[in-house]
């Protein structure tokens, strides 16, 4: 019998296949290596390649050309009424005064053609621009001063470099008269490209020179604070009640699967459900950031309360004990022990949800909130859009200075998405115990 | 009785929260959608009127949304760029809801490609016939055969004298007007309203409305800017969408050759190029007065119609003058809809 038994193997032969085995196990862990550094490599490479084009095309975008006029601050024609209100300046002939004062740049051009040539230098914002530097400076009324006004898109897309020469007359939005008279202004340094004041400052329009994204800033703004304060005390009290008074029963476990639905439910259904009741039933307004709000909240209820369960249920039991051993009771044990141990990560949870709640715009569609909206909202129940569909919106729009636009407005997302994402951080580090 | 009376007492509280509107609210058509908003900005820069809140979503959104009932939780104003049907002013009615239409101008719906492509030039029939869903059957021995799926792969299958490419065109979803339009025009009015064969097989030329769906017609959802980028990208492909798209991307973007005529803007206008509609709001009589700022909206339109203003400038195809002043007239007379007007 010189044969072993099989599956028995002598110490000897066993150590012998142990040493053979270990080039081929080394070999596995350092595939497993390679494989897990290049997913993370490719993932930074998206990651760096969604920065750079966004940064590319967006940092461009909150620069725009500005051209200087000397424009006469004609009193009794800005001001027919003389009382500087809205009404009276709306009756002005602002924009008269700016078209004398390109004319006058471009050294009195006669003739239609030339004369709506040089006119179409001009943004249609221009006139309400004159009105608001009158009513900042009302000392300089009846002087000649010098004021810079946006340029039109389409000029500024010829001053950028995306509407070139070389194209033919036909072709071009801009033809030869234009840029003939805009060649004039540059060489005369009445040109300037700087950070465009428009962006932070204007509203939605359909000009894309002077659109802005102020509107749906404030608008995101309101519609988040009706988010939290629903949001926020429903969803971690609903956390509390279930993790630490419910009784552990059937009834409370299928609640808890159905919150893990919830979860998983698409934002949109939350849209349609929010048309559904609060203004097809209750009658509330369309496009308002009260319903927006409330349509989120809900949307971001499953987020925290799982989060904050999770939160809570972290707090080692041998706090609630001690609580208890010294006579506190549940709500002193609970209010006063383990929320405060459990705050980082209820507040982390929140954060999440509520960053997850500016990116949204599926929900808002159905109730109105994607929607062109000019005037800032002013409160929770004036007509607002938020920042996400603003985005949405100037990606669609023909006119080719939007697509700059957009990506400016992206940055500001994105900083509003981190600043939120480093809040939440902060206060992790600054709460966070240890025991 | 628990859930009864808590929801009785939830109707009560959000009942006096009810508010009136004080802005005009409008929705609908993506092809009007660019238009009205820069009326409603222009509205809104009279100090005594908020900006009217313009929502986009296709045509039907828009004539279903004004038809849907009275009050101010509803739109005031339907945009659309295909007109209402009969059937769907019977919703209106059921609703008891009354309209005024409005036209304000027209839209072509161009097929365009990239300008590194040559330019092509199609029949609008040979168009429909590359498109519609279904088509009669080619190979047959003198019978009057079927109506088969529609077998055509390349444009040079339909001609040998169109390019030697794969039909792909990218265009609008269901929900769009410009859709519709299109498939009236082309697929219906063009392609089986005329066909011989498809007449005597006694199929309603109604039903070649349907686009192809075997990946020669994408949807490209309403987003017109991303088929105008698709096209910029792939030099085979075409796209439909309307003409105010053609008119911003003219240096990089060409229009085909429909039955001979070009898609310029002055073609459209004076009604040589066959592929366009009129644009229209539905406007909801019961909310005048109620809804401030209508009345001014819709006047607010006849200052910007003409040629050479700025609605023309974005590529909206004007009324002849006769028409622009029906128009107005109809705005201050207000005549109600009825479906005898849509025969």
């Amino acid at each position: 019998m010189t044969d072993t038994p099989k599956g028995a193997l002598s110490p000897k032969e066993a150590a012998k296949y142990v040493a053979g085995s270990i080039a081929a196990r080394n070999r596995s862990e350092s595939w497993f290596q390679f494989w897990g550094r290049s997913a993370i490599a490719l993932a930074l490479a998206f990651l760096i390649l969604l920065f750079v084009g966004i940064l590319s095309q967006g940092i461009p975008g909150m620069f725009q050309h500005y051209v200087i006029l000397e424009v006469e601050l004609h009193k009794d024609r800005l001001d027919p009424q003389g009382n500087m209100s809205e009404d009276s300046l709306y009756a002005g002939d602002a924009g008269g005064l700016v078209n004398e004062a390109i004319m006058r740049a471009l050294d009195d051009p006669q003739g239609r053609k030339q004369k709506r040539a040089a006119r179409s230098i001009m943004s249609s914002g221009s006139a309400l621009r004159l009105n608001h530097f009158l009513k900042d400076n009302l000392d300089l009324i009846g002087q000649t001063v010098t004021v810079k006004f946006a340029v039109d898109d389409d000029i500024d897309s010829f001053l950028r470099g995306f509407i070139t020469r070389e194209t033919p007359d036909a072709d071009r939005r801009i033809n030869n008269a234009v840029i003939a008279f805009v060649d004039k202004l540059s060489a005369d340094g009445r040109i300037s490209y700087e950070f465009s004041d428009y962006l932070f400052t204007g509203s939605a329009s359909r000009n894309a020179e002077i659109a802005g994204i102020k509107g749906a800033l404030v608008g995101s703004i309101w519609t988040l604070l009706v988010c939290i304060l629903i949001a926020f005390p429903l969803g971690v009290g609903t956390a509390i009640y279930l993790e630490e008074i419910a009784p552990k029963n059937r009834f409370t476990e299928i609640i808890e699967i159905n919150i893990n639905n919830l979860a998983a439910v698409p934002s949109v259904v939350f849209g349609i459900m929010g048309l559904a009741i609060f203004i097809v039933f209750f009658g509330l307004p369309r496009s308002i950031p009260l319903v927006g709000g409330i349509v989120l909240a809900l949307m971001t209820l499953p987020t925290i309360i799982i989060s904050s369960r999770a939160a809570i249920r972290a707090v080692p039991p041998s706090i609630r004990d001690a609580a208890l051993g010294v006579g506190a009771s549940r709500m002193q044990t609970i209010f006063h022990h383990v929320i405060p141990l459990a705050m980082p990560g209820i507040l982390t949870g929140t954060i999440i949800g509520m960053a997850q709640a500016l990116g949204e715009t599926a929900p808002l569609l159905m109730i109105g909130m994607v929607a062109f909206i000019v005037d800032v909202p002013s409160g929770m129940l004036e007509p607002a859009t938020a920042l996400p569909v603003q985005i949405f919106m100037w990606a669609d729009f023909a006119e080719r200075m939007f697509i700059q636009k957009t990506s400016a407005a992206i940055i500001v997302l994105l900083a509003f998405l981190i600043t939120m994402n480093a809040g939440a951080i902060i206060l992790r580090k600054k709460l966070e115990r240890r025991w | 009785m628990f859930v009864r009376i808590a929801t009785a007492a939830a109707i009560v509280a959000m009942s006096t929260a009810v508010i009136a509107r004080d802005y005009v609210s409008i929705a609908g058509s993506s092809t009007v959608f660019p238009f009205a908003t820069i009326v409603a900005e222009k509205v809104g820069q009279n100090p005594k009127f908020k900006t009217p809140v313009v929502e986009s979503g296709g045509s039907s959104v828009g004539k279903k949304g004004v038809c849907d009932g009275v009050g101010t939780e509803f739109i005031d104003i339907g945009n659309a760029s295909s007109r209402m049907k009969v059937k769907e002013l019977d919703y209106c009615d059921k609703n008891g809801v009354k309209l005024t239409e409005i036209k304000v101008g027209h839209d072509g719906i161009v097929l365009a490609n990239s300008k590194k492509a040559p330019q092509m030039k199609i029949s609008l029939s040979d168009l429909g016939k590359a498109l519609t869903a279904k088509v009669p059957n080619p190979n047959t021995n003198g019978s009057v055969g079927g109506m088969i799926d529609n077998p055509f792969k390349k444009w040079s299958d339909i001609n040998p004298l169109y390019p030697d490419s794969e039909i792909r065109v990218y265009g609008p979803p269901t929900t769009s007007g410009t859709r519709a339009s299109f498939a009236e025009i082309v697929n219906e009015k063009a392609f089986c309203g005329k066909n011989a064969r498809v007449k005597a097989m006694g199929i309603k030329a109604k039903s070649c409305r349907a686009m192809r769906t075997d990946g020669a017609y994408i949807e490209a959802g309403e987003q017109d800017n991303l088929i105008v980028q698709k096209l910029q990208e792939d030099q085979s492909a075409f796209g439909i969408f309307g003409f105010s798209y053609l008119d911003q991307n003219s240096d990089t973007l060409q229009g085909t050759e429909l039955s001979g005529i070009t898609p310029t803007f002055d073609a459209i206008a004076a009604g040589k190029y066959k592929a366009s509609r009129a644009l229209y709001f539905y406007v909801k009589h019961q909310h005048m007065g109620v809804v401030p700022g209508i009345a001014e909206y819709m006047n607010e339109w006849t200052k910007h119609w003409n040629e050479d203003q700025i609605l023309t400038d974005t590529g909206m195809i004007p009324m002849p003058k006769a028409e622009r002043i029906e128009m107005a007239k109809r705005m201050k007379d207000l005549p109600v809809l009825t479906a005898a007007n849509l025969k």
